[in-house]
C-alpha cells in the first residue's frame, strides 16, 4: 500500500504533468492564458488577487526551504533546530493567512459576481476543490507544527517527507518515510500529488509563462512577417529563398 | 540612418459624415465574435464627447502611454518593468467593463414564443456577460452627435483643458466626428508595456500586431496604450487590437474601413522613417515640439540619399517607388496639413488627421456673410477660437499655431478653388499667403477632392514571392494527389501572385468579351461553311458584302448560334472554355 500511494501515484502523476504540459504546448498555445476576469470587477479583485499570488509565492519559498534543505545544513549554518522551526511557523503563517484570505476572497467573487461566475468552467471548479483541499491541509500541518511552543510532540518532517521528497527526485524513494508520517501531512502530499496532475489541463499552466524575460528584453519587438502566405507551408523544395 | 517603411494612414475630417460604416464593416470583418462584443477596432467618435472607452484620453488617470521621467529619459507613465511585474497579479489602471459598456443582445424569441396576451410581448435586453437582464446605460457611440451632452461633455479631457468660456458655449459652436483606428505607433507604448513579448512592430511595414499564441493575458498592454485601442477578449483571455488589415494590406488591398469609408475620407500609403531617430523624436522636451521632431524623423523618398540608404536596409525598391507616391507622405510633408492624433503621448502615431474646417464655415455661414470668401475665413480662424483650441487639444498637444496654419491653408484652398470653379480669374495672391505655389495648391486640391481609388490607396503588395505556387496553379491540381483520393491534400495557398491573378481574371473583360476579338477564331461551332471572322485578314475591297457573309453563316448553321452579328455567335464560344 505505501508502495502504491507514495511511488506509484507520485510518479504517475509527475509523467502527467510533465507530458501534459509538453501536450498543452503544442496543441493548445491559444488556450494558455491567465483568463483575467479583471475586465468584469476590480474591487475584489485588486484585494485577493495580490493577497493570494503574493501569499502563494511565499509558500512556494517556504516549500523550497523546508523540502530541499536538509537538516543538516541548516545546523551547519549554526541555525539551531528550534529557532528554525520558529521562523518556519512565523514565515509559515504569514503566507498562510495571506493565501487563504486572497483565496477566500477570491471564491467569494467568483461565486458571486455574474460574470466571473459565468466565465467559470468545469475544470475551474475541479481546480479550486484540489487547490483550496491542498492549501488547507498545508495550513492544518503549519498550525500543528506550533504544537511544540506548549511542550507538545511534534513531527519533525524534515527526518521525514523531506528526505523522500528528494530521494523522489534522485528516484530511489523510500515509502517507509512517508508512511510513518502523520495523517494530515500524508493527506497534504496526497491531494497535491493529484493537483499536480490536474495542473496542464487547468489555467495553472500560467505559472509557468510567469514574465521574467519583460527584464531583459528590449522594450519594442521587431518581427519579421511570416514569409509563408496563405495557410500553408511550400512543398518540400519549393520553399522561397532569402 | 536606418530606413524603414510604415504603412500609414490619413484621414480628412472635413469629409467624415459620421456614418459608423467603417465600424460596422470592420465589426463584420474582425470582430463578431463572442468575447469581442464591446471591441471596436474602429470607432466613431462625435467630439467634443468622451470618447470610448470614455475618458480615455485623460492620461493622468489611465497613465498609458510615455513620459520623460526626471531625469529626462523617456519611460513607460504606468511605471517601468519592475512595477509592472509587481502589480501583475491586479492591474491598478484596467478600464473595466463599465468603462466601455455591457455587451448586451435581446431576448427575440420571446416575440415569436410568447403565449397569447393582451399587451404585445417585448424583446428585453440581456446582459452577454451574464445572461441576465439588464439596464443598457452606455455603449461605443452613446454621445453620438452630442447625443446627451449636457450630462457627459463636461468629461471630455480635451475641452477639460481649454478655457472655460470655451466650455460654456461649445454646444452651439461646433461638432465633428474623429473615426479612430490603432495608431500603429513607431514607438508602441503597448508593445512595450506586454510582459510576454507577444506585441510586435513588424519590420516590413511597421503594423503592430500581438501574437495570439504568445500572449498569455497579462492586460498591461491594455493599460499601457494611450488610445485604449488593445482590447481584452474576455473570452479567450487575450489581447486582441486592429491589424491594419494586414492580410488585405499584404496583396495591395486597402482596409476594410478605407475600403467601405462612404466619405472616402481614408488615404493609405508609405512612409519612411529613420528607425535610428525615433527614440529622441519621442523624447523631445517640449510636448508642443513632438509634432515636429515627429516630421523630422520622416524621410524624404525622392532623395537619393536615402533612396540608397533605403536599398541598403532592404527596403524592396519598388516600395521606395510607392513611398515616392505616397498620399501621406504629400499630405504631411508636402502640404503639411496631416496631423498626428495626440502627439504628446509620445508614441509616435501613424494614422494622421486633417483637422476639419467646417466648424469654421458653418460659423460663418451663420451670420450670413459669405463662407467662401477668402478674407472673412482667415478672420474667423483668427476670431473662432474655440475649435482652433479644441483642435489644437487633440492634434498638436495645445500649440494653436499649428492647427491655424493647416486650417488657413485649407481655407485658401477653399476660396482659391472657387474662383476657378466659377471661371473667374484666379488670384495667386491666396496661395502665396499661404506659403504655397499656384501648382501645389491645385495638385492638393486634386489629392482632398478628386483622388480616385488608386491615388488614395499606394499599398505595394508584400514581398513573398512564391514562384512554384505560380507555375503550380495547374499542376498542383488537387485531384488525386492526395494521400486520401480525389480531392483530399491541400489547397493552393493564397499568396500575393495568385489572388492578383485571379482578381485580374475575374474583373478583367477579357474572358467574357475579349479584346482582340476579331483576330480569334472559334472552330467548334463553324460547319466548314462561309468564312468565319479571324480566319482570314480582312478583305480591304469588299467589307460590306462580307460582313453581309457573316451574318448569314451562323444562321444556317445547325449548332443554333444565333447571335445579333457573326461575331457575336462565334466569339459566344469563348464563355464555355
Amino acid at each position: 500500500m505505501n508502495t502504491f500511494l507514495w511511488v506509484i501515484v507520485p510518479y504517475l502523476c509527475l509523467a502527467t504533468f510533465v507530458v501534459g504540459h509538453y501536450w498543452r504546448y503544442r496543441y493548445d498555445k491559444f488556450g494558455w492564458t491567465t483568463r483575467s476576469s479583471q475586465l468584469y470587477e476590480n474591487r475584489l479583485l485588486r484585494l485577493g488577487s495580490p493577497l493570494f499570488h503574493f501569499g502563494m509565492l511565499g509558500v512556494v519559498a517556504g516549500h523550497f526551504v523546508g523540502l530541499l534543505v536538509p537538516e543538516s545544513w541548516t545546523n551547519g549554518a549554526g541555525l539551531s533546530n528550534h529557532a528554525y522551526h520558529w521562523g518556519a511557523l512565523v514565515g509559515g503563517l504569514a503566507a498562510a493567512a495571506a493565501t487563504l484570505a486572497g483565496l477566500v476572497i477570491l471564491i467569494y467573487r467568483r461565486r458571486t459576481v455574474g460574470p466571473v461566475f459565468s466565465a467559470t468552467t468545469k475544470m475551474d471548479k475541479l481546480m479550486y476543490v484540489f487547490l483550496a483541499g491542498v492549501i488547507l491541509l498545508g495550513i492544518w500541518n503549519t498550525v500543528s507544527g506550533a504544537s511544540f511552543l506548549f511542550g507538545g510532540h511534534e513531527y519533525d518532517y524534515r527526518q521525514g517527507v523531506s528526505i523522500w521528497f528528494r530521494q523522489f527526485w534522485s528516484f530511489h524513494p523510500d515509502p517507509a518515510l512517508m508512511g510513518a508520517a502523520p495523517l494530515s501531512f500524508q493527506l497534504h502530499a496526497f491531494v497535491a500529488s493529484l493537483l499536480f496532475a490536474l495542473w496542464p489541463f487547468t489555467r495553472l499552466v500560467h505559472v509557468f509563462s510567469a514574465p521574467v524575460g519583460y527584464l531583459t528584453r528590449p522594450y519594442i519587438v521587431y518581427r519579421s512577417r511570416d514569409t509563408q502566405l496563405g495557410n500553408r507551408r511550400p512543398g518540400r523544395g519549393w520553399e522561397p529563398l532569402g | 540612418m536606418r530606413v524603414m517603411a510604415q504603412m500609414a494612414m490619413v484621414m480628412n475630417l472635413d469629409k467624415c459624415i459620421g456614418c459608423h460604416t467603417c465600424s460596422v464593416t470592420c465589426k463584420q470583418a474582425w470582430t463578431n465574435r463572442s468575447g469581442t462584443e464591446y471591441v471596436w477596432f474602429n470607432n466613431v467618435e462625435t467630439r467634443p464627447g468622451q470618447g470610448y472607452p470614455r475618458t480615455y484620453e485623460d492620461q493622468e488617470r489611465w497613465q498609458g502611454g510615455w513620459k520623460l521621467n526626471r531625469r529626462g529619459r523617456l519611460s513607460l507613465k504606468a511605471g517601468g518593468r519592475f512595477r509592472k511585474l509587481a502589480t501583475i497579479f491586479s492591474n491598478p489602471k484596467l478600464p473595466s467593463i463599465h468603462d466601455y459598456y455591457e455587451p448586451w443582445t435581446y431576448d427575440y424569441a420571446t416575440l415569436t414564443d410568447a403565449p397569447a396576451q393582451e399587451h404585445t410581448p417585448v424583446a428585453r435586453p440581456k446582459s452577454l456577460l451574464t445572461g441576465g437582464d439588464t439596464k443598457i446605460t452606455w455603449s461605443s457611440n452613446w454621445d453620438d452627435d452630442l447625443g446627451g451632452s449636457k450630462a457627459s461633455f463636461e468629461n471630455d479631457p480635451v475641452l477639460a483643458k481649454v478655457s472655460t468660456e470655451v466650455k460654456r458655449s461649445f454646444e452651439d459652436t461646433f461638432m465633428f466626428y474623429l473615426p479612430r483606428i490603432c495608431e500603429h505607433c513607431l514607438n508602441p507604448s503597448c508593445a512595450a508595456s506586454c510582459p510576454s513579448g507577444a506585441i510586435y512592430k513588424r519590420s516590413e511595414d511597421g503594423i503592430v500586431l500581438v501574437d495570439q499564441d504568445r500572449c498569455r493575458g497579462w492586460r498591461m498592454c491594455v493599460s499601457g496604450c494611450p488610445y485604449k485601442k488593445i482590447y481584452f477578449n474576455h473570452r479567450t483571455g487575450k489581447a486582441e487590437k486592429c491589424t491594419f488589415c494586414f492580410p488585405r494590406i499584404e496583396v495591395g488591398l486597402p482596409t476594410v474601413c478605407s475600403e467601405t469609408c462612404v466619405g472616402r475620407l481614408r488615404y493609405l500609403g508609405l512612409i519612411l522613417y529613420d528607425a535610428d531617430r525615433v527614440l529622441d523624436a519621442a523624447s523631445t522636451p517640449d510636448d508642443q515640439d513632438l509634432y515636429r521632431a515627429q516630421r523630422e524623423i520622416l524621410l524624404d523618398p525622392n532623395d537619393p540619399e536615402v533612396v540608397a540608404a533605403a536599398e541598403r536596409d532592404g527596403v524592396p525598391h519598388d516600395w521606395v517607388m510607392a513611398a515616392q507616391r505616397s498620399p501621406i507622405h504629400a499630405l504631411i510633408q508636402t502640404y503639411e496639413v496631416a496631423l498626428p492624433l495626440h502627439p504628446e503621448y509620445r508614441t509616435m502615431p501613424m494614422v494622421w488627421y486633417i483637422p476639419p474646417l467646417s466648424p469654421v464655415v458653418d460659423a460663418i455661414g451663420e451670420t450670413g456673410e459669405d463662407p467662401e470668401d477668402q478674407r472673412n475665413l482667415f478672420a474667423a480662424i483668427d476670431a473662432l477660437r474655440i475649435p482652433v483650441e479644441y483642435l489644437a487639444g487633440l492634434f498638436t498637444a495645445g500649440d494653436t499655431a499649428v492647427v491655424d496654419s493647416v486650417l488657413q491653408r485649407l481655407a485658401a484652398m477653399r476660396s482659391y478653388m472657387r474662383d476657378l470653379n466659377l471661371g473667374r480669374e484666379p488670384d495667386p495672391g491666396i496661395p502665396a499667403r499661404v506659403g504655397m505655389s499656384e501648382e501645389e495648391m491645385y495638385d492638393m486640391y486634386r489629392l482632398l477632392a478628386l483622388a480616385k481609388y488608386d491615388e488614395r490607396y499606394v499599398i505595394p503588395a508584400a514581398h513573398a514571392e512564391q514562384a512554384h505556387s505560380l507555375e503550380a496553379l495547374g499542376t498542383e491540381c488537387p485531384v488525386g494527389s492526395g494521400p486520401f483520393g480525389e480531392g483530399s491534400g491541400s489547397p493552393v495557398p493564397i499568396a500575393v501572385e495568385n489572388f492578383t491573378m485571379l482578381r485580374n481574371r475575374q474583373t478583367a473583360d477579357t474572358v467574357a468579351a475579349p479584346d482582340d476579338k476579331a483576330t480569334r477564331v472559334n472552330l467548334l461551332n463553324w460547319d466548314g461553311r462561309g468564312i468565319p471572322t479571324g480566319l482570314f485578314p480582312p478583305r480591304q475591297e469588299v467589307t460590306e458584302t462580307e460582313e453581309v457573309g457573316e451574318a448569314g453563316t451562323p444562321d444556317t448553321s445547325d449548332d443554333g448560334a444565333t447571335g445579333p452579328g457573326g461575331t457575336g455567335g462565334l466569339t459566344g464560344g469563348a464563355d464555355y472554355r
